[in-house]
């Protein structure tokens, strides 16, 4: 079964129109607006304890709302750029949805947002989409709102995996958006000429000299770090100083000889495109909209699985909407569309279901519905405490040149 | 008689604007301590700062640890080396590619001066991240350029992107128009019956220019050349967008430091230090060339 194959099923008025320069300028424009505020914070200590500032809502005179998602992480029609369930949504309920692609890293979002939040200033954003492990410290700092379960009656439709997580029992003040893979994404045609083979299966394959100066890595520290971690035979779920140190010496050994040519976001895209690189470690929603000529596969020996999830900061001026909008994409009919369209796998449960009535061909592609021996070998890198963190994402920072 | 009259007519005239110049700078003092010699002790303090806890989110505490620099400096100094040599390079190039133009539309452009004026700014209009990405597309491997280039077998490691090359060339493309223009003014400004007195002196046209455009020239090559040097220093969107790992300059860390690591002591610390080292630099290389008429 060659699964990359059926990512050429999907209608061509869905395909991404992807901008990624307009992701990248308003990540800049974002970062310097942090560099701005680090510097006015810089001199204060936080009181993490600080319970969230309830903003007043003004959902009901404002109607709008404010979604700081992910670059290609919602379905938008090529014929007139616009975001058809966004658009619905507005027409059913007069909300209007001002949608922008700026969360672009979780680190750089959270640096941006922290002074404003420990002041418990309102950030203008009415829901942003972090990653788990992000999440968790948003949670954990009283930067997200609980949700009035009230306005979503859909959360009943999410996937029983999802519901309980360690950092937010119950699902009160997170829910799951999408999850995904990290693994390698390929060019066929490329790879083929290199190595003679259009399938990447093995760390060995990846690390091939032949493949020397034509790889680039996801700058991301949990979501490279499980590879490298599961491949040296530890447990990426639960790993020691140590093992962390070999990964990482790995892949310094690896910077050092020039076989990883740089550690990028999704502007591997665009290097994969270009010819630029040959192969990936990337994620797989990214790979599996760029159709049938590129592939994407876990390591035999493990990739990494990441979940993000929909909050409300601290301060937001229309919960009540932001809760509207997200119990109409819990709905499975919606969860289907959108999953079908940015190829990550949907935590709402019948989204499969309604996602085969429509279009039987997709139930073959293990990106949207990944089969138990996938799953199997898709690590989530453990929690990291509070140090592990600082002296992880530091050793990483400087693997990565910075 | 007539002396002592005269003065004290004058006396109370004088005395009415000596404050004048004083006001009337006042607001641009203003101005600068708001913004500028305020947020620089802020982060002046916050260099020294030291971490309250283990992790960045327990914030720091005012303290006096000169060891930040230290630190940062052992750690980051090839980061700050590549600074300087990638944009001391891109500065040379510039001003090699600049000359000629400057000079061309300074002297012989005539009708289409302006014209050109024009084109050197219009790049302008668009944003500098936008241009530096359409580079990613001009460089890439199935792009004109490389092939190109491959096909003689130009390049050693058979790319542009993400090479050092990438960098310094997007440096020079980002900085060129701040080069063009201050040189394009001081040549603008020189008599061209000069150089035809030279000529009419039997000075040969290499002597000509060397004796005297090269001289008259000068103050636009220093304020060219600080214009494109300090800037390009300090950036790190050249190096993020089109450089590797081994291509990192001193922007790249500060901005890591501030956004991804939230280390702001370091961040401060190596800001700062930046900021101290191109100052002794300039203060060298303008006592070197002189600032008597830097317009």
């Amino acid at each position: 079964m060659n699964k990359e194959e059926k990512l050429q099923d999907i209608p061509a008025e869905i395909r991404p129109f992807l901008t990624r320069r307009r992701v990248l300028q308003a990540g800049a424009i974002g970062g310097a607006a942090a560099v701005a505020a680090a510097c006015g914070a810089g001199g204060s200590t936080t009181d993490s304890s600080a319970p969230a500032a309830e903003g007043v809502d003004i959902s009901e005179t404002d109607k709008k709302v404010v979604w700081s998602n992910w670059q290609a992480y919602m379905p938008l029609s090529e014929t007139d750029q616009t975001y058809p369930d966004l658009v619905a949504f507005t027409a059913e309920t007069g909300i209007e949805v001002n949608y922008t692609e700026d969360y672009n890293d979780n680190n750089e979002a959270y640096a941006k947002y922290k002074p404003l939040l420990d002041k418990g200033q309102s950030l203008g954003v009415d829901i942003v989409t972090p990653t788990d492990w992000m999440a968790a410290l948003w949670i954990q700092n009283g930067y997200a709102m609980k949700f009035d379960d009230a306005n979503i009656p859909n959360k009943a439709n999410l996937n029983e995996a999802y519901r309980n997580v360690s950092w937010d029992p119950g699902r009160s003040f997170s829910l799951p958006w999408q999850s995904g893979f990290a693994g390698f994404g390929w060019n066929k045609a490329k790879l083929k000429e290199t190595l003679g083979t259009d399938k990447l299966t093995s760390m060995e394959q990846f690390f091939d000299p032949k493949l020397k100066g034509k790889v680039v890595v996801l700058s991301e520290l949990r979501d490279t770090i499980p590879l490298v971690l599961s491949w040296q035979g530890n447990d990426p779920t639960n790993f020691t100083d140590d093992q962390f140190q070999k990964a990482i010496d790995f892949l310094q050994s690896k910077v050092d000889d020039g076989h990883i040519q740089a550690f990028t976001g999704n502007e591997y895209i665009q290097a994969l495109e270009g010819g630029d690189v040959t192969a990936v470690i990337a994620w797989s929603g990214d790979i599996g909209q760029m159709g049938a000529d590129y592939g994407f596969d876990l390591p035999e020996t493990g990739g990494s699985i990441f979940v993000d999830n929909v909050l409300i900061p601290a301060g937001a001026e229309h919960k009540a909407n932001a809760e509207k909008i997200i119990n109409y994409f819990y709905d499975p009919v919606v969860a289907a569309r959108v999953a079908a369209y940015v190829q990550y796998i949907s935590p709402i449960n019948g989204a499969a279901e309604e996602l085969l009535k429509t279009d039987p061909a997709l139930a073959e592609n293990p990106l949207i519905f990944p089969p138990d021996e996938l799953l199997k070998r898709a690590y989530s890198a453990m929690t990291f405490t509070p140090e592990q963190a600082a002296k992880y994402s530091d050793a990483w920072a400087k693997l990565i040149g910075n | 008689m007539s002396i002592a009259q005269e003065s004290i007519i004058k006396k109370p005239i004088k005395k009415r604007f000596k404050r004048t110049p004083y006001l009337l700078v006042l607001p641009g003092i203003g101005w600068l301590f708001l913004f500028f010699l305020f947020p620089l002790s802020t982060l002046l303090a916050t260099s020294l700062q030291k971490p309250a806890g283990l992790s960045p989110d327990d914030g720091y505490l005012p303290a006096f640890k000169v060891s930040n620099y230290t630190d940062a400096l052992a750690e980051y100094y090839p980061q700050f080396f590549r600074a300087f040599l990638y944009s001391g390079i891109a500065s040379v190039v510039c001003l090699l590619l600049a000359y000629p133009i400057a000079y061309y539309m300074a002297f012989r452009a005539r009708k289409y001066r302006n014209l050109m004026l024009v084109l050197i700014v219009a790049p302008f209009f668009a944003s500098f991240l936008l241009r530096t990405n359409a580079w990613k597309t001009i460089l890439s491997g199935d792009g004109l350029v490389v092939s190109v280039l491959n096909s003689f077998n130009l390049l050693p490691q058979e790319r542009i992107l993400n090479t050092s090359l990438a960098v310094i060339a997007g440096l020079v493309y980002n900085f060129l128009p701040f080069m063009i223009l201050p040189l394009y003014t001081s040549l603008e400004k020189i008599d061209p019956r000069l150089i035809e007195a030279a000529g009419d002196l039997y000075s040969p046209p290499s002597q000509r220019f060397w004796k005297v455009v090269w001289p008259l020239s000068l103050p636009g090559v220093i304020s060219g050349t600080l214009l494109t040097f300090i800037p390009a220093s300090g950036d790190y969107i050249n190096a993020e967008l089109l450089g590797s790992i081994k291509d990192k300059m001193i922007g790249n860390v500060i901005q890591s430091q501030f956004i991804d690591l939230r280390d702001y002591p370091t961040a401060s610390a190596l800001s700062f230090t930046f900021m101290a080292v191109i100052l002794v630099m300039i203060y060298l290389y303008i006592r070197k060339a002189g600032t008597d008429d830097l317009v």
